[in-house]
């Protein structure tokens, strides 16, 4: 089993939410970002910028429709690696609370969909830590859909799963992908300790949780933006 | 490169195509998903060994008699896949990225090649020749460290070759064709990277040396061919030929 960065001794500690799009789970990590740095902690929330030639070979593969479950896989692994070294790791030393909208979950969720074997996957992202805490937000299938099909009708070809055939309608193609993803999700709550949110329940209502998961879980007081010089 | 002209003749005294024996075909680990290994026709032989160690120019040498003998070929080799390779240079002049991002990203430029290029050629029933393989690639990254399970289900996509050939050169010999080649050593093939040595001479040798240790322990789990490249190209080729056409070809 992968360790947790607290397992693994880092003085920082890595939040992430996980879920649907449309679940609302970019929302609440927002809140608990105000939170946090509200009460002067060291956060940090992880934008996922990647390196620009990382970027470039990602977006030529989406664009020119390129890619391949294998190598979709393997492009993605590639920029979250990029990201993990260069951004992740030096925070989480560095003592911060990372906060991440998504992680290694949602590529174990995307690549099997594809057909990729869940073990070949996971053992790519072995060299990364798992979160110390990973907020699985569950929203009913149909509300998600609406949520994006209804702000957003333009659907890229990978984001709508086109490249799997599943239907010649991006929408209908899109609906299909979305519910073998929330099968993946749903599977791996219990492997992964995830804490599931009803994302059915009023956004003030989830922060509630969220909040008092973390503070549960985590000993913010130590993450005070001026904690080291005090003991200095 | 021109095949000598009595070896052209033999060839062309045949008319009588061989159609190769089938191969056993299977994947190293998990493999491609939806591929069937058994509508594989083709062969696929690989070239492994440092830069200078003649690779290149047995490949062609092949390819002259393969063709001859009345067989399609196709080359592949790493870098050269339309994804990534125009990134991967780039990575490599900058030295920018870190250990895990580029391994994964040639493991990306390989499976590219693989799915597009060498799997394809061989469903058609073509010799592909491989300049390099997984072996390389894996050698590169335990000799900087990296976990040899982690690499083992990475490249287990890989399909197993009919044939892997290490042309095994000596580290004084692989120097003094690079000179000749390049005038130069590249920075990468002398490991600098890796803190060797300041000095890229030095480091060269250093690196030469690891890497050759890492083939060794490879060469134990996968059982490729070493061919003592020491020796002058027609000799090695003749040597090459011979153990085609008795293991790939099935005479």
């Amino acid at each position: 089993m992968t360790k947790t960065f607290a397992e693994l001794k880092f003085p920082g500690r890595l939040i992430a939410v996980e879920g649907l799009d449309g679940s609302g789970k970019s929302t609440q990590i927002y809140l608990l970002k105000r939170w946090l740095e509200l009460q002067g902690l060291k956060v940090f929330f992880s934008e996922w910028n990647s390196s620009d030639i990382v970027k470039s070979a990602t977006s030529k593969g989406k664009k020119r429709e390129l890619l391949t479950p294998t190598t979709f896989s393997l492009i993605h692994a590639t920029d979250f690696a990029d990201r993990y070294e260069r951004q992740l790791v030096p925070l989480l030393r560095a003592g911060y609370v990372v906060l991440c909208d998504r992680y290694v979950f949602t590529a174990f969720a995307r690549d099997t969909v594809r057909g990729c074997p869940p073990e070949w996957v996971r053992g790519i992202y072995d060299f990364a830590a798992h979160p110390d805490l990973t907020f699985f937000f569950k929203a009913q299938l149909e509300v998600s859909l609406q949520r994006i099909l209804d702000g957003r009708p333009q659907l890229k070809y990978f984001e709508a799963g086109m490249d799997m055939r599943l239907s010649s309608d991006p929408y209908e193609s899109f609906r299909i992908f979305q519910g073998r993803i929330l099968e993946q999700y749903l599977g791996m709550s219990t492997e992964f300790n995830f804490s599931v949110i009803d994302a059915n329940q009023p956004i003030e209502a989830q922060q509630t949780v969220v909040r008092e998961l973390v503070a549960a879980k985590i000993d913010l007081a130590s993450f005070a933006a001026n904690h080291s010089e005090k003991h200095r | 490169m021109k095949p000598s002209a009595p070896r052209q003749n033999s060839i062309l005294a045949k008319q009588r195509v061989a159609v190769p024996r089938p191969s056993r075909r299977r994947f190293y680990g998990y493999g491609i998903p939806n591929v069937d290994v058994q509508r594989l026709a083709g062969k696929l032989i690989v070239m492994e060994g440092a830069d200078g160690s003649g690779r290149s120019t047995q490949i062609a040498r092949l390819r002259d008699w393969l063709e001859g003998c009345g067989h399609a070929t196709v080359q592949v080799g790493l870098k050269r896949s339309t994804l990534v390779s125009e990134e991967l240079n780039q990575a490599q002049k900058g030295n920018i990225l870190s250990h895990t991002t580029l391994s994964l990203f040639y493991a990306t430029d390989f499976a590219d090649q693989l799915e597009n290029v060498i799997l394809p050629a061989l469903k058609a029933g073509f010799m592909v020749l491989a300049d390099r393989y997984i072996y390389t690639l894996m050698a590169r990254d335990l000799v900087r460290g990296m976990d040899a399970t982690w690499l083992k289900n990475l490249y287990g996509i890989a399909l197993v070759p009919d044939a892997v050939f290490y042309l095994n050169v000596s580290p004084e010999q692989l120097v003094e064709r690079n000179f000749a080649k390049n005038y130069a050593l590249d920075y990468w093939e002398s490991g600098m990277d890796l803190g060797l040595s300041r000095e890229m001479f030095d480091s060269f040798l250093k690196y030469q040396g690891l890497m050759a240790q890492e083939f060794k322990k490879l060469q134990a789990i996968y059982g490729f061919t070493i061919v003592d490249a020491n020796r002058r190209p027609e000799e090695i080729n003749r040597e090459l030929q011979r153990k085609i056409a008795s293991s790939v070809m099935g005479k």
